[in-house]
């Protein structure tokens, strides 16, 4: 394979201030649309936190210029059958499945599939023909024509790192279901991001499509893995709902802490359709998870589900949208947090109802545990609206556990430092157990329960007398 | 056979005195009933007792058979035997009763250990015992319970963590007569059955019908902190009819703690 490159002129607005070699492998289509979005790219400013959406976060620490976009890709996929490293990028170095997506594949227990991406590159596709009739996985680099859906629902959530994805990005996971197919069980996509041959400085861009036909059912579960290596992880999900279609979608971002993470999540519900979206944000430095929600057809619902954990000084960083753009579209919002140590949280949502949107019904609540002196949460709901005949509800709180249930506990003989812990198990139960698939559920209360009682706790002070 | 010394037990609450000297000893087996008018620091006895940290210990000691409870942390006053149960249990929301109970055995060793295997069933046979509806066993502690439901939960616990003393705070507030006498039965079937491990109680109460339900072995009047008068249930016929006046306290307060359901929600608290 060869490999060419074309370097964009340096603009003197561009976001990454210095030159980028475009990759010119792949399908002719991919090229040209690379070649685009450098363009685009070579206008656009990063954003700043002058912008309300990225208010409170760590943007203006990035220095774009340490890090480098990953390798090119191959142009094969790897045999599911042969090694798991065959066929991967030549500077990505081959790692142990983590013991997360161990975890979490033996909590998921029976499957549709399993696709694995490197890097942001596909790997392995691995479909259960009798258990997902109607389900195509696809890798976009294998593709001879654009796939529908491909950046086409990031409408005004796409910004400079949108465009550096698109410029720099050599692969997606597409995934279709066609219409009417009930797919039950969950299709499993792990995102491992390697941190390269320099260990250093990485960035990609693990992207997927996925689209429901009408009325057809699926769950997709992403998981995102990384060691401890300094890495940029700009991830794009893109979730197409058509006419009555109905899909569980789940995203676990256990990225090690050495991780940047700035991710987008945009969907589109028709009408009569649902999307439920469960979200655990847990690792990373800094973590940015952007949720978009357009209800465009009647009648659509969306249910956005997320929790997350901050300690040490990670940044959990929640941006959310829920857009009614269609009459008697519903949406639900439950976001939960806890940060501990000198970790920060920040929530910022908006209700946007837009004309039109008549009969619409949308709720947002956010709550957030303080469990330390030097941990800080923002909670910022905002609402838009343009309709007249609509309900909106917000509710947000920001606050340290509960002395008086912790002294009830404790009057029953339970030690202060398990009583916080079942108080802050407690505090995401509802949440947990309304996580999209038992498995994950699973899956999240041993992680829960674990970063509780390994973090969380051992600073808060742990009595001499633990253990007995 | 335990015994529980209350001695010379002075505390303050916000800088102000509350309890200025209380003295009171109780057996296993034994039914103490503590009442007195609004104010006179009952809750404060059951809160000082149980190692709130919202109360300041002044003077005096709380033994249990010579062991000093005063400077252990709540939940090992709980291991050593004590149980408080709250006028007002509170909502632990996603937290199951047997979690709870499962944390506090495995904490309390051995014994705590043994009960263990036997908690599930035993929360079972309680909860048909006190009538407490069988979902309550796997709902969240006291989430979405009434009143009296409330009550008959911190029942059912009292007898899976089996004390040797329970400190119960107006356990008959918002429960009806069939509960009340459900729970009471309960407590009583504790103080007489067990031996060396009978249950000792200190009753919390305004009302004269907990009376009725638990038979208790003597009667405190606390007014203002301290221990004014002591006897037995015919004390309680006294208080009903000349209510706190003679022990200092207005007339006007002890005419509702004499009547039964308090006409003011809560407010003798």
């Amino acid at each position: 394979m060869t490999t060419t490159a074309t370097t964009v002129a340096t603009a003197e607005s561009f976001a990454l201030r210095r030159p980028l070699e475009v990759g010119t492998d792949g399908p002719k289509w991919l090229v040209e649309r690379r070649i685009s979005a450098s363009q685009q790219l070579a206008r656009l400013e990063l954003p700043t936190e002058a912008a309300e959406e990225w208010r409170y976060s760590r943007v203006a620490d990035l220095d774009l210029e340490s890090f480098h976009p990953s390798a090119p890709a191959p142009t094969h996929l790897a045999d599911a059958d042969a090694d798991a490293g065959a066929g991967i990028t030549p500077g990505a170095r081959e790692r142990e499945t983590s013991r997360e997506v161990l975890d979490l594949l033996s909590s998921i227990g029976d499957r549709a599939g399993l696709v694995r991406t490197l890097d942001g590159i596909v790997t392995s596709i691995e479909l259960d023909d009798r258990l997902a009739t109607g389900v195509e996985i696809h890798a976009a680099r294998m593709l001879d024509e654009q796939p529908s859906g491909l950046g086409e629902l990031l409408g005004p959530r796409a910004d400079a790192f949108t465009a550096l994805a698109d410029t720099c990005g050599a692969d997606a996971v597409i995934c279709t279901i066609a219409a009417g197919v009930h797919s039950e069980l969950p299709i499993v996509v792990v995102h491992e991001v390697s941190g390269g041959v320099t260990a250093d400085g990485l960035t990609v861009f693990p992207r997927a499509v996925v689209a429901v036909g009408r009325a057809a059912q699926a769950s997709v579960i992403e998981v995102f893995v990384s060691g401890p290596e300094r890495v940029l992880v700009i991830p794009i999900a893109e979730i197409d709902l058509a006419d009555g279609a109905q899909l569980n979608y789940t995203t676990l971002q256990q990225l090690g802490r050495g991780a940047w993470s700035i991710a987008y999540q945009a969907s589109r519900i028709g009408r009569d359709a649902t999307l439920r979206s469960f979200v655990a944000a847990f690792g990373g430095d800094y973590a940015r998870h952007l949720t978009q929600s357009s209800l465009d057809g009647e009648n659509g619902r969306s249910e956005l589900l997320a929790v997350y954990l901050g300690d040490g000084r990670q940044v959990q960083d929640l941006r959310t949208f829920q857009e009614h753009v269609a009459a008697r579209t519903q949406s639900e919002l439950v976001f939960k947090g806890a940060v501990a140590d000198e970790s920060r949280s920040v929530y910022t949502g908006l209700i946007h109802m837009h004309r039109g949107a008549k009969r619409a019904d949308a709720s947002q609540t956010n709550r957030n545990l303080v469990l330390s002196e030097k941990a800080h949460a923002d909670s910022v709901p905002n609402l838009d609206i343009e309709e007249n005949d609509v309900r909106c509800s917000h509710a947000s709180a920001v606050g340290p556990i509960d002395a008086d249930q912790l002294f009830y506990l404790e009057t029953r003989g339970v030690p202060p430092e398990i009583a916080e812990r079942l108080v802050l198990l407690g505090f995401f139960d509802d949440l947990l157990a309304r996580s999209p698939h038992p498995g994950v559920a699973t899956h999240l209360r041993r992680v829960v329960a674990e970063r509780l009682a390994a973090s969380v706790l051992a600073p808060v002070g742990i009595t001499e007398d633990a253990g007995q | 056979m335990t015994t529980l010394t209350i001695s010379g037990l002075r505390a303050a609450v916000g800088g102000r005195e509350i309890l200025r000297g209380v003295d009171l000893e109780v057996a296993s087996g034994e039914v103490h009933v503590v009442m007195g008018p609004n104010g006179a620091g009952k809750s404060t006895l059951s809160h000082v007792l149980m190692g709130h940290p919202g109360y300041e210990v002044l003077a005096g000691s709380v033994q249990l058979d010579g062991e000093e409870l005063l400077g252990l942390p709540t939940w090992k006053r709980a291991q050593a035997g004590l149980f408080l149960a709250p006028q007002d249990p509170v909502e632990v929301p996603g937290v199951p009763i047997a979690d709870v109970l499962a944390a506090a055995l495995s904490a309390g060793g051995r014994d705590g250990e043994a009960a263990l295997d036997r908690l599930l069933p035993l929360m079972a046979d309680e909860a048909a015992a006190i009538g407490l509806a069988p979902v309550f066993l796997q709902r969240a502690l006291n989430v979405d319970a009434s009143g009296g439901e409330k009550k008959r939960i911190e029942t059912l616990q009292l007898a899976a963590l089996a004390p040797r003393f329970a400190i119960l705070d107006e356990l008959d507030s918002g429960l009806d007569v069939d509960a009340l006498r459900a729970v009471s039965k309960r407590v009583e079937r504790a103080t007489t059955e067990g031996g060396d491990r009978r249950l000792g109680v200190i009753a919390i109460t305004h009302y004269r019908r907990l009376l009725d339900e638990l038979h208790p072995d003597a009667i405190h009047v606390l007014v203002k902190g301290q221990i004014v008068a002591t006897g037995g249930p015919e004390l309680a016929d006294e208080l009903e009819r000349t209510g706190y006046a003679g022990y200092g306290e207005p007339e006007v307060e002890t005419v509702h703690a004499a009547i039964g359901p308090d006409p003011f929600g809560g407010l003798f608290s």
